[in-house]
């Protein structure tokens, strides 16, 4: 067990709703409601889902990014829900982040070279001048050439501010990365260079990634393994040639049928839910998929379905399988 | 950057034109003028009537104005009616004295403002941000002459703390530090007062500003950098939510110097303000455009100054 790198326990973040006069908490939103996931070393977790359905919450919140409401992230062993302001700082180093909108997740009024090198300095891991080499040489791994290094962020195209994220987590030597859908703002002739050039890094310096995304055929490029959500719980989770040749749940199914096929003549089977995502502050009894799934019978409402192991590492919840 | 302030120096001059034209419209279309102020009632009708010939005012409006102009050119602004001396002269004998409640108050403002803004932002809701937003509005809400009042009866006259008006006191020449303390002692309550009137808006507005940055997502970068929160908050927040700041700080220059009418006429206060107020009521033409247009100069160099430092703060509107 010694390649597990991350073991996310029944993982939960509530954010309260306040209301009435006095602003006090009348309900919350369920934002992620118990995951759980092992991520092994080097090894890509894809976690796809519609928007809303928790999938950036989960990554920010094993992070820590945001507070954890309940459950353990247990990373390299050690629970990081308990590690102190400072511990946590320490441990920020071995975790990073790779945001979703390179527009506004990079500091306007730093240039590349103090945006990426902030942390360097500050954890005082290394002086100026081996800093400032350290990022000319992340840089030029990342395809920038290393004289940008006084510009300023917004002086680069997207491809290029998004390489700047990868460069400023990568900095730092981190043992994983969570790209929270990290080519969703970019062009599609941009999105691939960035996922080639994450998975090139991935190979030569062996971490792992939490790779958060809504587009199924990105997600299958890059991932080992992939995780569903659904309305801050997951549904299914599998090895890539699993899931995606032999989908389980009844909403993993349908997310696989609306992947576009190139071939005109092939006729294939459309799954189309209807409804919308029911709201995470006032989620369905039984199973949350439940309102829109086709095959919903008695049971669903009373029950939750209980999140298991089918075998061969195949997780899925739901009473029909 | 040099051709762009010299562009926007020549702008100003139509402006400054079109403003002196209107401003002087408006003054000649006050009823009565400067001679009816001073003498009306004193004096026989024929020679109040010469007092208008000699002073030029039996002239048209227009004749008048540009003859005020062509001399303004110049730079000759003409004679105070009111104070017989110079309009530039008048102006630089009390605009410092203004000036000198003003810088003071400003700079409390912003010592003020900016860290009780920050932080009621980084705490919002709670205890601190309430009680600060109830005071903002308090005293965003209370009229200067209302505040003006309330401080001279508290601290002068039930406390007999601080003089109750002027700038020195009667009938003793202090020299040196003992000059200095009189003056700093009769500057205390009506810099309160203005410090208190501006306060309240400038921190809702510090307030607005870091609220808005705080959500940014280049602040959770930061965090997931993991620096101490002290540095999120001082170096990646606060010098981003400044930008606006720092435009209101150059739209504050004419404020500097424009005197506040009110306040200073309530403590007796010897600024340009007071004495605008005054030459409106003796219709001292030529003195009230001398500082109207004194008031635009300022204000267009302030708009200047705010724009080539939003520059300085903001890379992404560096000028080339």
């Amino acid at each position: 067990m010694d390649d597990i790198i991350l073991d996310v326990q029944n993982l939960k973040k509530y954010f309260p709703i306040r209301g009435g006069v006095f602003q006090h908490t009348v309900g919350y939103v369920k934002a992620v409601d118990g995951i759980s996931f092992q991520l092994k070393r080097g090894e890509t977790l894809g976690i796809v889902g519609e928007s809303g359905c928790g999938k950036s919450t989960a990554g920010r919140t094993i992070l820590r990014l945001h507070e954890i409401t309940g459950g353990k992230v247990l990373f390299n062993g050690k629970d990081i829900a308990k590690l102190s302001k400072k511990e946590l700082r320490k441990k920020r180093l071995e975790m990073q982040m790779v945001f979703q909108d390179p527009y506004s997740s990079l500091n306007p009024r730093m240039t590349v070279g103090q945006i990426i090198g902030e942390a360097l300095i500050d954890h005082k891991l290394m002086d100026k001048n081996q800093a400032k080499e350290k990022v000319e040489e992340i840089m030029e791994v990342c395809g920038l050439p290393s004289y940008y290094i006084n510009r300023y962020p917004h002086e680069f195209s997207g491809g290029q501010r998004q390489r700047i994220g990868i460069a400023r987590a990568l900095v730092l030597d981190p043992q994983f990365v969570i790209c929270d859908e990290p080519v969703s703002a970019l062009d599609v002739s941009i999105q691939s260079q960035i996922i080639n050039l994450l998975g090139d890094l991935q190979k030569e310096r062996n971490f792992s990634y939490i790779f958060i995304s809504h587009d199924l055929s990105v997600v299958e490029y890059i991932s080992n393994r992939v995780a569903v959500m659904y309305l801050g719980n997951i549904v299914e989770l599998a090895d890539k040639n699993e899931i995606f040749d032999n989908p389980l749940h009844p909403y993993t199914k349908a997310l696989m049928s609306a992947i576009p096929v190139p071939d005109p003549t092939r006729k294939r089977e459309r799954i189309i839910l209807s409804g919308d995502l029911p709201s995470p502050s006032n989620p369905p009894s039984g199973c949350k998929f439940r309102t829109r799934c086709p095959m919903a019978c008695d049971k669903c409402a009373k029950e939750a379905p209980e999140y298991r192991d089918i075998g061969g590492g195949h997780f899925v919840a739901c009473h029909l399988v | 950057m040099g051709k762009y302030i010299v562009r926007r120096l020549l702008l100003m001059i139509p402006i400054l034109v079109g403003v002196s034209f209107i401003v002087f419209l408006l003054v000649a279309s006050l009823p009565g003028d400067a001679v009816s102020a001073h003498m009306a009632g004193k004096i026989s009708p024929e020679k109040l009537e010469q007092n208008r010939a000699l002073l030029g005012l039996d002239q048209p409006v227009l004749t008048r104005y540009f003859n005020w102009l062509g001399n303004a050119i110049q730079g000759n602004f003409g004679t105070s009616i009111t104070y017989k001396i110079p309009v530039t002269e008048v102006i630089g004998n009390f605009v410092w004295n203004s000036f000198l409640l003003a810088v003071v108050a400003f700079v409390l403002e912003l010592l003020i403002a900016i860290p009780v803004g920050v932080v009621s932002a980084v705490k919002q809701y709670s205890i601190f941000d309430n009680a600060s937003t109830v005071f903002c509005f308090a005293v965003i809400s209370l009229p200067s002459f209302f505040l003006a009042m309330i401080l001279r009866f508290v601290f002068s006259v039930k406390l007999g703390i601080f003089p109750l008006d002027g700038m020195e006191t009667a009938g003793v020449s202090y020299t040196g530090m003992q000059h200095i303390g009189d003056v700093a002692m009769h500057m205390v309550l009506p810099v309160i007062c203005l410090t208190l009137l501006s306060v309240g808006s400038t921190t809702r507005y510090v307030r607005t500003s870091m609220l808005e940055v705080i959500r940014q997502d280049y602040v959770r970068t930061a965090r997931a950098k993991g620096l101490p929160e002290r540095v999120v908050i001082y170096k990646h927040a606060l010098k981003n939510g400044m930008i606006p700041i720092v435009t209101f700080v150059g739209g504050a220059l004419p404020s500097l110097f424009a005197g506040a009418m009110i306040t200073e006429t309530i403590f007796a206060w010897p600024g340009i303000g007071k004495v605008f107020l005054d030459s409106i009521g003796q219709r001292d033409y030529l003195f009230m455009m001398g500082f109207t247009m004194f008031l635009a100069v300022l204000v267009m160099v302030g708009n200047l100054l705010s724009d080539i430092l939003y520059g300085v703060v903001d890379p992404r509107i560096r000028l080339k």
